[in-house]
């Protein structure tokens, strides 16, 4: 059997699974639709949130991110975990106690404020909707790339399918897809790492093995990896290169972005119990970690093999691999199989019918480059975001490995664009109408009007996922910026302080977020257009701070204003103090009602 | 709110026990992952230093720690102060 009829084999029982699920469980009720009933156990729903939580960006990309930069890039790491320990101190167990549906609903409540609802809602769905394009694309260029079918018609196809269950099987169909997502996800990201670590190192664990012997040279693994690409002139692995302030800054905006987004934090409305939300946070950490203590193993023994494979002669003292190797040998292959995707290349630029793959960037590789006759790095591609899908050809392993990558590459994607668009769907069909536009509307057309708006999201997602202006990371960064600058803040507050009144929450939660996108479009361009930035991320507006990294400072904005406007207007009235005091003792929590 | 004083003693409990793991979580990610990590450099780990592995590991497995230790010891609160769900 071919790998084509392999790949499509894992990904097409992985879908069958997951439609099958969300026919089975389909929505009867408002409350079903949107909190799966609050029926759902806490590990079960750990399980759906770290499914919702890790999409393309964490199963796809991160390990290249972390494999060519290094220790630099481990705010990925920190960031994207970190942010849990805030949402099962800060929110979880609140939101939970408070007892309704939306993120949104209780900002409305707790600032007694239409307005602060309404901003909220907006917040919302910017960071949401922003987020969901991206992994739209991402859809597209997976299912494009394993169905061996155009990016557009793997885009298409892959609207349809979170089509399908998003909108049919509502919270419900999405938690129990979501747990088979999981499980899909988590096997296709280990399962190789396992296989490379035996290999490189002996050792089944890839975190262990990280840390562990190189078994080829006796050496720690890390030592091995350091030594050989400094030989080739790149930074050295495990050394810090970056900037401190930002780093620091960009792994905190990571962390709060990460507890202000709304489709995670939709997942503690759908625990029993408010004990149950405390638990809930910390077995979702529990599933995250086994891919994110994974990662950064899967992206150093990457790098590891890849350096080899350039330098198969004992290193850049030996020969580099010849053109020829490429072309014939087995173990070359994935190197041809990416090659058309025109995400990796090579050129024999001094036709010495060698590949000299080094940083032509490096002053003392300059010097032996002219001393040797080589005239630039001859890997001329190598995309990041490839790492990970190609890793388990790298290494050789067997078929259906890499079908099962594929699949899990699916899973990830797919399972955060419908989280993200059932968190759309209720902020519109919650928020909006039952909210401001029509109270009375039956429970019946509010559950019309939810997969109404979640089918106008996806239409609109796909559409900017076929026509992507270029930015997919950006897209990302300016969904975590915002989050931390508009919901969390607004969110900590309303549970810890009983200053903090109707007109602060809406002027921080508007100073926030617009000095955040102010900043982002200033660096990326307003509303990303190319050529229309006053600044790059490499030379920033305010002194090492990029844009990505600025969310931090929207989120201090917010409490800033926040505070300030608060203490200038007149104080909360009594009910809501009352509101906050019970909001902050879990008795009496029980369902909640949907009013 | 019928028992107030208790609900107060009850809140400020858990604001401690947030400060104090919020406090961890600091130092191990931003502290000896990133700026404390150039103290840590003379202890290795597995060809590298304690700093790196921070970074990459450590401070993953005590946020796990942390948010386990607080669902227990915060349901534990509960129950002492009868503000449980029954």
């Amino acid at each position: 059997m071919d790998q084509f009829t392999i790949n499509l084999l894992f990904v097409g029982a992985s879908f069958a699974l997951y439609i099958g699920i969300a026919i089975w469980a389909r929505a009867g009720s408002t409350s079903e639709f949107y909190a799966a009933g609050r029926g759902v156990h806490p590990v079960t729903n750990g399980m759906a949130t770290a499914a919702d939580w890790m999409s393309a960006a964490s199963f796809i990309s991160m390990a290249g991110l972390i494999a060519f930069t290094g220790y630099d890039n481990s705010s990925f790491l920190m960031g994207w975990t970190g942010g849990y320990v805030l949402l099962a101190l800060l929110l979880a167990p609140y939101l939970r106690k408070f007892g309704k549906f939306t993120v949104s609903e209780f900002i409305g409540d707790r600032f007694y404020s239409q307005t602060a609802r309404i901003v909220a809602v907006i917040c919302l769905i910017v960071a949401s909707t922003t987020y969901v394009i991206g992994q739209m694309t991402g859809v597209g260029v997976a299912f494009g790339r394993f169905l061996e079918v155009d990016n557009t018609t793997g885009l298409l196809i892959g609207a349809a399918v979170v089509f399908a269950y998003a909108v049919f099987g509502g919270m419900k169909g999405v938690t129990y897809t979501q747990v088979a997502q999981y499980i899909v996800l988590i096997m296709a990201y280990t399962i190789p790492a396992i296989f490379i670590s035996l290999q490189l190192t002996g050792t089944p664990i890839p975190a262990l093995g990280l840390f562990g012997e190189h078994a080829a040279s006796g050496e720690p693994l890390l030592a091995k990896l350091d030594a050989i690409v400094t030989d080739l002139g790149f930074n050295e692995y495990t050394a810090h290169h970056a900037d401190t302030f930002n780093m620091v800054l960009f792994t905190l905006s990571l962390m709060i972005g990460t507890a202000g987004l709304p489709h995670v934090i939709m997942r503690f409305f759908t625990v029993p119990k408010v004990s149950d939300a405390r638990w809930s946070a910390g077995w979702a950490l529990v599933f995250i970690a086994l891919l994110y203590l994974t990662a950064p193993a899967v992206g150093a023994m990457a790098r590891l093999n890849i350096s080899e494979m350039m330098w198969p002669n004992g290193g850049i003292s030996g020969e580099a691999v010849t053109v020829e190797q490429i072309e014939t040998e087995e173990r070359y292959d994935w190197m041809k199989t990416w090659q058309k995707t025109g995400l990796l290349n090579w050129e024999d630029k001094n036709g010495d019918g060698k590949i000299q793959y080094y940083n032509d960037k490096s002053e003392a590789m300059q010097a032996m480059a002219a001393e040797k006759g080589w005239t630039g790095n001859e890997l001329t591609k190598f995309n990041r975001d490839i790492l990970v899908l190609a890793n388990p050809e790298i290494a050789n392993l067997p078929g259906w490995v890499i079908g099962l990558v594929a699949a899990g590459g699916l899973a990830a994607a797919l399972s955060t664009a419908a989280g993200l668009l059932l968190a759309i769907s209720s902020a519109v069909s919650h928020d909006l109408i039952k909210g401001a536009i029509n109270p009375q509307i039956s429970e019946k057309g509010e559950l019309l009007s939810a997969r109404i708006a979640m089918a106008v999201a996806i239409v609109v997602a796909t559409y900017l996922g076929l026509n992507p202006p270029g930015f997919a990371a950006q897209t990302v960064a300016l969904a975590f910026g915002l989050a931390a600058a508009s919901i969390f803040p607004a969110l900590m507050m309303g549970i810890f302080s009983t200053k903090i009144n109707n007109t602060g929450a809406v002027a921080g939660m508007i100073a926030g977020i617009s000095v955040t996108l102010l900043y982002i479009f200033l660096h990326k361009g307003w509303f990303f257009v190319p050529g229309t930035n006053s600044f790059t991320d490499a030379d920033p507006l305010l002194g090492t701070v990029k844009s990505t990294s600025f969310g931090a400072i929207g989120a201090a904005i917010n409490f800033a204003v926040a505070y300030t406007v608060s203490g200038m207007t007149k104080p909360l009235p009594a009910e809501i103090k009352e509101l906050v005091e019970s909001v902050r003792v879990p008795r009496g929590a029980g369902a909640a009602q949907n009013k | 709110m019928a028992d107030n004083s208790s609900n107060d003693a009850y809140w400020s409990a858990n604001l401690r026990i947030i400060m104090i793991s919020l406090v961890i979580w600091a130092i191990v990610s931003f502290g000896f992952g990133i700026l404390l990590r150039p103290m840590l450099s003379g202890i290795a780990v597995g060809g590298t230093d304690l700093g790196f592995w921070f970074a990459q590991q450590g401070s993953i497995i005590v946020f796990l720690i942390l948010i386990f230790n607080y669902a227990f010891r915060m349901n534990k609160l509960d129950r002492e102060h009868g503000v449980d769900e029954e």
